[in-house]
C-alpha cells in the first residue's frame, strides 16, 4: 500500500500506544521484525480526513533516546537516519496525562531532533479522575505544537487526532527546550560542520551514539570518536547534565500548566491490590495458581480444537487421495506438503491461548509483578521474573513459549530462556514417556498411595524443569552480553484488559507463527517424508513384487499392507540412515530401529509412537498404545535373543527425548525468535550431547 | 544514609548518586536530585523494592538503590 503521508509513534511503556495505534489503524496492519533485531515491527494504516492515507509506524516503547536495550536503539535510528526506509515524516509522541514529568523527558529529546511533532495526551479521562487540571491550550502553546487530549482506551478525541495530523506541518515549529550548544559547545560544532548535519541535537546525539548507528560510515564513527578525545567528552555525564537540564524545563513547564487539587495521600486502588497480589504468602499463591491455570488452559482447551484441526486434515488428505490421481506429484502435496501443514496449524490453539493470557498479563501491570516477585530467585540462575512463564508454558509446548520470551526485555535473559524452554518436558514428550514407562516400570503401588509409573513421570517432568535451571545457570557465564543487568523499571497502574489487544496479539502470534516458523516446519515434514517413503535403487519396487507372490496373499489384506509398510520403512532412506547411524547410537543401547523413530520424530516427538507401530508391524490403529507396547515388548535382538527394550534401553532412550531437540517446529521458532541461525544451531548441538551423554551414562548405569 | 536503607513507608530526598552509569538511567526515569522518594514496599523475598518517585510506583534492586544517596534530615 502507497502511504502519502509516514507517522511514528512514540511513547513511553505503558502509556497506551498500542492501544492507539490499533484504533488508528483497526485491522489494517501488518507485523515484521525491525531489520537485525527481534523486536515486533508493526506497521498500520490510517484514512485521513482529507482522503489522504498515512501510513503509521509504532515504534517500541522507551523512555529516553538513548537506548539501554537492542530494542530501544530503534527508535533513534529510525528517527534521526533519513535514509531509513521507515524514517518519519511527522511524529506523534503518546504522553500519559497522569505522568506527564517523566513522559515529557522523551517528548523533549524527540522535538529537539526538529522532526515535525503532534502530541496526544493520552488518558485524559483517568487524568480527570485524578483531579488533575491541564491548561491544555498554553500546554501547547508553550510547547509550540499541537496538543491532542485522548482517551485511546475510549477511543475519544481520535478524530481530532486525525484532524490535527491532516492539517500538521511539514517542518517543525516547537520551541528549543533546553540550550544543547551549552553541553559540549565545541564538540557539537566540530561535528555539525564535519559531519554535515545542522540540527545541534542530532550532533549531540550522535557523539553519544555512533558506535551502534548503521547509517554512520565507519571513517565518521572513527573522526567523531576522534573529536570526543579531542574535546575531553564523557558520554555519561554529558548525559546527566543533559536530563537535569531538561527536567528543569519540564519542571517550570508543569508549574504553570498543570494544577493537582489537594493531593490527598489516600492509598490507591493499584496500591491496594499490590498488597495482595505481592504479599509474602498469597503472593506466591495466587501467582502459582495463575501459572496453573494458563498451563491447564493451554493442555485442555486446545485439545479439542488441536484434535479438529488434525482430524480436518487427515480428512482431506483421504479424500485428497481419493480424487487426485496418483503418482508422486499427488504424494508429495498430500503426505508431504499438507500433512507439514497440518503440523504447522495444529500449533495455532495453543499459541493463541498462550498468548490471550500474557497479553493479559501484561496489560493489566500484572506481569511487572511477577519479575518483581521473582527476581531474586530467578536473577541466581541467570534468568530473568518474566523466564517464569515461558517455563512453565514450555510444559505445555516450547513453541508458543520461545515465542512469549519477546516480554523478556533484557537479550541475555531473553536468549537464556529461549536455550533452556525446550528442555522442559512439553506436551509431545508425553506419549513418548507414557509408552516406554508402561513397558518398564511395574504398574505397582507402593506405600499404598504412589503409583510407580506415576512417579517415574513425575521424576520425568521435575528432572526437566531442574536441568533447564542448571544449563540456565551455565549459560549465565557462558553467553557475554554489553547490557548491563538493570532492574529498574516502572511499576505500571493497574488497569483492566484491553479485549480488542488481546485479540490482536492472539491473532498476530498465530499469524507470524504460520507465515515465519511455518516454512520451515513444512519444508523439514516434506524432507522427512520424502526419507520415509522413498528408498535407493529399485528396493521398494522389489518389496511390491516379493509381496505379490502367493505365498504371501493368504496373510489377508490388513497384515499384508503392514507387512508391506513395515519393511518398506526398513529399506527406506530413513531406514538406511537408521543403519547408517546404529553404530554411533549402539553405545547408548539402540538398535537401528531405534534410529529410524528418532530420524522421523525430529518432525515431532510423538512420530515415535507411530514409526515403533510401523516398524513392528502392529496390528490395527497406531493410536492404540497398548498393541505398540505389546509388540515392543515381545521384540527381540536379531543377533542375541535378548529382549530389546529393556529397563536400561528404555530409560536410556527417555534420556534421550528428555534432552534431545527432537523437535524441528522448536528449531524453526527459535531461527525465527533470534534472526539467526546460530542460536537454534548451538541449542540443538548442546542439546544432542547433553542427551546423548545422559542417555550414555543412564544406559550404563542400569545394564 | 542510601535509599536501600530506608523501610517500608520511609520517605528521603534524593541528594546524589554513587554510580554515574546507573545515574544516568535513575535520572532519565525521574529520580534526581532534589526528588522525594518513598519505599512503597519490598518484595516477598526481600529483593526488589518498589519506590515511589514523581508520580509513579519504580521497582530496583537494593543494590541498585544503595547507588542512591538521600539527603540527610
Amino acid at each position: 500500500m502507497k502511504a502519502d503521508i509516514r507517522i511514528a509513534l512514540v511513547g513511553n511503556p505503558n502509556t497506551g500506544k498500542s492501544t492507539l495505534f490499533n484504533v488508528l489503524t483497526g485491522l489494517n496492519q501488518k507485523i515484521g521484525n525491525f531489520p537485525g533485531v527481534t523486536v515486533d515491527k508493526k506497521v498500520g494504516y490510517c484514512n485521513l480526513p482529507d482522503g489522504r492515507t498515512a501510513e503509521i509506524i509504532d515504534l517500541p516503547g522507551t523512555y529516553s533516546l538513548y537506548p539501554k536495550s537492542r530494542d530501544e536503539s530503534i527508535v533513534f535510528s529510525v528517527l534521526a537516519d533519513s535514509s531509513n526506509e521507515l524514517n518519519p515524516d511527522l511524529v506523534i509522541v503518546i504522553l500519559d496525562a497522569t505522568n506527564l514529568k517523566r513522559n515529557l523527558l522523551l517528548y523533549t529529546q524527540v522535538a529537539d531532533l526538529k522532526i515535525p511533532v503532534i502530541i496526544a495526551l493520552n488518558m485524559m479521562d483517568m487524568a480527570k479522575k485524578a483531579d488533575l487540571t491541564i491548561d491544555v491550550d498554553d500546554f501547547a502553546r508553550k510547547l509550540g505544537v499541537p496538543v491532542i487530549p485522548v482517551s485511546a482506551r475510549k477511543v475519544e478525541g481520535i478524530d481530532k487526532l486525525k484532524e490535527a495530523i491532516t492539517f500538521a506541518n511539514k517542518i517543525a515549529l516547537q520551541q528549543n527546550s533546553i540550550d544543547i550548544e551549552a553541553i559540549a559547545p565545541q564538540l557539537i560544532e566540530s561535528i555539525k560542520q564535519e559531519i554535515g548535519v545542522d540540527n545541534p541535537y542530532f550532533a549531540l546525539q550522535l557523539a553519544h551514539q555512533h558506535e551502534t548507528l548503521a547509517f554512520l560510515t565507519p571513517q565518521q564513527s572513527d573522526r567523531i570518536e576522534e573529536l570526543e578525545k579531542e574535546h575531553s567528552f564523557h558520554s555519561q555525564k554529558a548525559q546527566g547534565a543533559e536530563t537535569i537540564a531538561r527536567y528543569n524545563f519540564i519542571n517550570d513547564l508543569l508549574y504553570d500548566t498543570v494544577t493537582q487539587s489537594v493531593t490527598a495521600e489516600d492509598e490507591t486502588l493499584s496500591n491496594r491490590i499490590d498488597k495482595i497480589l505481592t504479599h509474602k504468602v498469597f503472593g506466591f499463591i495466587i501467582f502459582f495458581g495463575i501459572l496453573m491455570f494458563i498451563f491447564q488452559s493451554i493442555f485442555a482447551w486446545s485439545a479439542y480444537p488441536m484434535s479438529l484441526i488434525a482430524d480436518g486434515f487427515v480428512w482431506l488428505q483421504s479424500n485428497l487421495h481419493h480424487y487426485l490421481p496418483a503418482g508422486i506429484l499427488a504424494n508429495l502435496l498430500i503426505d508431504g506438503v499438507i500433512a507439514g501443514l497440518s503440523g504447522v496449524m495444529v500449533f495455532i490453539p495453543q499459541i493463541a491461548i498462550l498468548f490471550a493470557f500474557i497479553s493479559i498479563l501484561e496489560d493489566t501491570g500484572y506481569m511487572s509483578r511477577v519479575t518483581f516477585m521473582m527476581d531474586k530467585i530467578m536473577r541466581k540462575v541467570g534468568l530473568n521474573g518474566k523466564s517464569v512463564v515461558p517455563l512453565i508454558g514450555g510444559f505445555a509446548c516450547a513453541v508458543p513459549s520461545i515465542m512469549s520470551t519477546r516480554t523478556i526485555e533484557n537479550w541475555k535473559d531473553r536468549m537464556i530462556t529461549i536455550m533452556v524452554t525446550p528442555l522442559v518436558t512439553c506436551s509431545a514428550r508425553l506419549p513418548v514417556y507414557t509408552l516406554l514407562i508402561s513397558l518398564v516400570v511395574p504398574n505397582k503401588n507402593i506405600w499404598w498411595i504412589f503409583n510407580m509409573q506415576g512417579l517415574a513421570l513425575t521424576a520425568m517432568y521435575l528432572f526437566s524443569l531442574v536441568s533447564a535451571v542448571v544449563v540456565a545457570w551455565v549459560m549465565k557465564y557462558i553467553l557475554k552480553s554489553r547490557e548491563r543487568g538493570y532492574f529498574i523499571m516502572e511499576l505500571p497502574v493497574y488497569r483492566m484488559p484491553r479485549w480488542n489487544n488481546v485479540l490482536h496479539s492472539m491473532f498476530d502470534r498465530a499469524k507470524t507463527f504460520v507465515f515465519e516458523a511455518g516454512k520451515v516446519i513444512i519444508a523439514v515434514s516434506v524432507i522427512l517424508w520424502v526419507l520415509a517413503s522413498y528408498g535407493p535403487g529399485n528396493r521398494f519396487d522389489q518389496i511390491d513384487r516379493k509381496y505379490q507372490q502367493t505365498q504371501y496373499q493368504k496373510a489377508g489384506p490388513d497384515s499384508l499392507k503392514r507387512m508391506v509398510a513395515s519393511e518398506k520403512l526398513e529399506n527406506s532412506y530413513a531406514g538406511v540412515l537408521g543403519h547408517v547411524i546404529e553404530p554411533a547410537i549402539k553405545p547408548l543401547g539402540f538398535d537401528w530401529k531405534i534410529g529410524i523413530a528418532l530420524i522421523t520424530s525430529f518432525a515431532a516427538r510423538e512420530v515415535f509412537v507411530g514409526t515403533m507401530a510401523t516398524m513392528y508391524s502392529v496390528n490395527g490403529d497406531a493410536e492404540k498404545i497398548e498393541s505398540v507396547q505389546q509388540k515392543m515388548r515381545t521384540a527381540r535382538n536379531e543377533q542375541t535373543g535378548q529382549p530389546v527394550f529393556t529397563l536400561a534401553v528404555a530409560m536410556s532412550l527417555m534420556m534421550f527425548y528428555a534432552f534431545a531437540m527432537q523437535c524441528a517446529s522448536t528449531v524453526a521458532v527459535v531461527y525465527r525468535e533470534t534472526k539467526n541461525w546460530r542460536w537454534p544451531a548451538a541449542q540443538f548441538a548442546y542439546m544432542t550431547v547433553l542427551a546423548y551423554a545422559a542417555s550414555f551414562v543412564t544406559y550404563h548405569l542400569l545394564k | 544514609m542510601r535509599l536501600s536503607q530506608l523501610k517500608v513507608g520511609e520517605s528521603g530526598t534524593v541528594k546524589e548518586f554513587t554510580d554515574l552509569e546507573m545515574s544516568v538511567k535513575l535520572m532519565e526515569m525521574g529520580c534526581l536530585p532534589g526528588e522525594k522518594v518513598r519505599v512503597e514496599r519490598i518484595a516477598p523475598l526481600g529483593d526488589p523494592i518498589a519506590i515511589n518517585v514523581a508520580g509513579y510506583q519504580l521497582s530496583l534492586r537494593k543494590r541498585e538503590a544503595s547507588t542512591i544517596i538521600l539527603m540527610s534530615t
